[in-house]
């Protein structure tokens, strides 16, 4: 099927064969071509953001919440220069997403015109893959192979730059299955060696551990239905990434809880001291090892991922598999079906009473308090008061984060959206309304700190305008907390700028928003007031005044290794040393 | 000081091995990277050693088939055996890649460089440095009465050699062009 329409024709009609309903964007000169057929039509909706991060950050948050890619649209020079952050971390925490960037007229490229930038340039290193398309005629083709790019292999974002003469000219459109192919092409099937060596290695395991991440879910739900089946079959305890959680229950069995620097001691402890670890869709990421040289120095790893340069960065392994996460462990279980399940559950005996012994720690525990609403109380009541609900997670970054990832438990994958990788401030409001508009019926909830928040507050704007119900729920301790933590254990004490001195009023601002604004300071109060910001069918800047003082805990220092963690406050003397302050 | 009045030092050890030593545990690969010959292909493939913080010791690049749009990059970098095998991952999995080959360690290659050397001498330094080229087979490609310009193909250490041998003798400018490598015997990338 070739037909012949304009460029601006052509970007839309590709997006509609690619199956996009939505579109986050913000218009400008060098898109109004594409601006106008947008208008003429129906099956696309654009979400108009109030900041280009925000549409990356919405685009991620629909994404990530639905397994399709995210679709942003802005103009270009500034157009394209705010969307960065949004696709620098797409491509960390390996998020599908296609920017369509407008550009100055062919002819005005290089001649430093009003709205130019060398979007290309700018965008390389911070994208899987990147065009600009000079000729309109082969727009179809690449906005195709951008969709392909994007999703197959290991997702990331992708960037189309489109001159403003080239959404003006004539040209023929393709469909999808006219596009040539690209020399890229992802393996996905395992090696049959390896595979038969992993499943040796689930057989003769003693002190085994599942360190799942992100690619499970990007994978899909089969993924997940197969790590599940594994986990049942095997018996292994189960941890995963910040960027994992989900794909195994929060409430199984086998589940030790997170790992990494505020993970879980049971889950660290085990990474430790394990014999055999399977690593599945992860990357032993610096959150994730902590001290290379001392990390989990007894075991033998398989490593399992699509992306074969993830293999060996950072730690060696035994048995490498490139390829698909569900490939991958369907071939497992089919080769250890096929050599007869061999499995000795009583030699995982001893490793369980191990790790419950480790779980009996009790590493979350906290000092209550009746007067001071203690963040991780906060959490908890969040999580007894919307576990029944069909709910979806955003956060921002910081301790609030970390303590969400503790506190709150997800039983299916894609309802935590965070920014993992590159540690985006501000990522979760535009994400929360990302996923709401993907979820219209959802409860979405933005875990957030009151610094984040104030990143990209503007979007509330949005969220109001499309009637997105998303839950704004600002731990509130006018720090920028984690830094605060770092100076308070690392650099003697010297609050150097962490603490905000003139915050707004959120309830006022909720309010001039169009939102609903509650503020909450007792912890008598607090079940009430999440029930009134439940029943509430709208935005809500829920601003819950909290501990200004409180430690994220536990925690392994950086340049520490796993079994090396600080447990509290007591702890915390020299906790860090100096090569330790080296790293972030 | 000789009669050339060439101070004693540069040119008196062996015209060989000049290239510098490795650091501890480091290695020299030849990389052979073929790629689709598409805007900005070659800043894609810097930027990625840039970023990344990898070594280019010599870069060469030029279309090698017109119709299909491929272009062909000999990259000799210089690393750890880690370092060196992500590099090789991080190079297969761009877009525009279409095949890496590590030349080094696949089997026998041929490596060689081409640079232009102007010299500008007379007399007696003149003589010597036209000797010295037929020593090292270089030809002469521009001459005037106080200059010459020698073509030079080899591997890189000869050029190397070549040119400090020229430095006393009036070595004006030398333009390289890097590596280009191949592997021998009949098969193909």
């Amino acid at each position: 099927m070739s037909r012949e329409m304009t460029g601006a024709q052509i970007v839309v009609q590709a997006l509609k064969d690619q199956g996009v309903d939505t579109v986050f964007g913000y218009p400008g000169g060098a898109v109004l071509p594409i601006y106008d057929e947008l208008f003429k039509q129906n099956d696309i909706r654009h979400i108009l953001v109030r900041h280009e991060q925000g549409a990356t950050h919405a685009a991620e948050g629909y994404a990530r919440s639905t397994g399709k890619p995210g679709v942003v649209l802005v103009t270009s020079g500034p157009g394209a220069t705010n969307a960065v952050t949004g696709m620098a971390d797409a491509l960390l925490d390996s998020i599908p997403m296609i920017v369509l960037t407008g550009q100055v007229p062919t002819f005005l490229i290089g001649s430093d015109a009003f709205q130019e930038a060398d979007t290309i340039g700018i965008t390389r290193p911070c994208t899987k893959h990147n065009w600009l398309v000079k000729e309109t005629d082969q727009l179809s083709d690449v906005l195709h192979q951008a969709f392909f790019v994007a999703t197959n292999g290991r997702p990331g974002p992708v960037l189309i730059d489109i001159p403003k003469d080239v959404q003006f000219a004539t040209g023929t459109y393709r469909g999808p299955e006219d596009a040539p192919a690209l020399p890229y092409r992802p393996r996905t099937e395992g090696d049959a060696d390896m595979i038969e060596a992993a499943v040796e290695m689930i057989e003769t395991a003693e002190r085994p551990i599942l360190y799942t991440g992100g690619g499970v879910i990007n994978s899909g739900d089969e993924a997940t239905r197969l790590l599940r089946e594994l986990a049942e079959a095997t018996g292994f305890p189960v941890t995963s990434t910040l960027m994992g959680l989900g794909a195994y229950p929060a409430s199984g069995e086998a589940w030790l809880g997170m790992l990494g620097m505020h993970g879980m001691y049971e889950a660290n402890m085990a990474m430790h001291d394990c014999d055999a670890m399977f690593c599945i869709g992860a990357r032993f990421d610096d959150r994730i090892t902590g001290r290379l040289d001392a990390f989990s120095p007894g075991s033998k790893k398989v490593h399992i991922d699509i992306d074969p340069s993830s293999i060996n960065k950072n730690v060696m392994v035994d048995v490498p598999i490139i390829g698909d996460v569900a490939c991958v462990l369907a071939a497992i279980l089919e080769r250890w079906k096929a050599r007869g399940s061999k499995l000795k559950r009583d030699r995982l005996t001893g490793w369980w009473t191990q790790i419950d012994a480790w779980r009996a720690i009790k590493c979350l525990t906290y000092k209550g308090s009746e007067t001071v609403i203690k963040p991780q109380y906060a959490l908890e009541r969040l999580e007894a008061l919307t576990r029944d609900h069909d709910r979806y997670i955003t956060t921002e970054v910081g301790q609030h984060q970390m303590w969400a990832a503790q506190f709150l438990h997800f039983q299916e994958p894609k309802r935590w959206m965070t920014s993992g990788g590159l540690g985006t401030m501000g990522y979760g409001v535009p994400a929360s309304v990302g996923v709401q508009i993907a979820h219209p019926d959802a409860l979405v909830i933005n875990v957030a700190g009151e610094a984040s928040f104030m990143m990209t507050m503007q979007e509330l704007s949005t969220a109001v305008q499309y009637r997105a119900p998303v839950k704004q729920f600002i731990l509130n301790n006018e720090r920028l907390g984690m830094v605060r933590q770092w100076q308070q254990l690392l650099h003697g004490e010297r609050y150097s700028h962490t603490y905000s001195e003139a915050l707004p009023d959120f309830v006022k601002m909720a309010e001039a928003f169009g939102a609903k604004g509650i503020r909450c300071e007792n912890p008598a109060d607090l079940d009430e007031a999440i029930r009134e910001m439940l029943a509430y069918d709208g935005p809500v800047i829920f601003d819950c005044m909290v501990e200004k003082h409180e430690n994220c805990f536990p925690m392994i220092p950086s340049g520490k290794a796993h079994n090396e963690m600080l447990l509290g406050e007591a702890s915390t003397e020299g906790a860090i040393d100096a090569g330790g302050g080296m790293l972030v | 000081m000789n009669a050339l009045n060439i101070p004693q030092g540069s040119t008196a050890h062996s015209a060989y091995s000049l290239r510098s030593s490795l650091a501890e545990g480091e290695e020299r690969r030849t990389l052979a990277v073929l790629v689709v010959n598409e805007a900005g292909v070659l800043a894609r493939v810097i930027g990625l050693f840039s970023g990344r913080g990898y070594n280019i010791e010599s870069l060469t690049v030029a279309e090698t088939d017109h119709v299909s749009r491929r272009s062909r990059i000999t990259v000799v970098t210089t690393g750890t055996p880690a370092v060196i095998a992500q590099i090789k991952a991080q190079l297969s999995r761009m877009v525009v890649v279409i095949d890496v080959h590590d030349l080094t360690t696949e089997g026998p290659s041929v490596e060689r460089e081409l640079a232009l050397i102007k010299v500008a001498a007379t007399g007696e330094a003149r003589v010597e440095s036209l000797r010295l080229a037929d020593v090292f087979r270089a030809r002469v490609v521009d001459t005037t009465l106080r200059s010459f310009v020698f073509e030079l193909t080899g591997p890189s250490d000869k050029i190397d050699a070549f040119v400090e041998l020229m430095a006393p003798l009036g070595l004006v400018d030398v333009s390289r062009t890097g590596v280009a490598a191949i592997k021998r015997g009949p098969e193909g990338m």
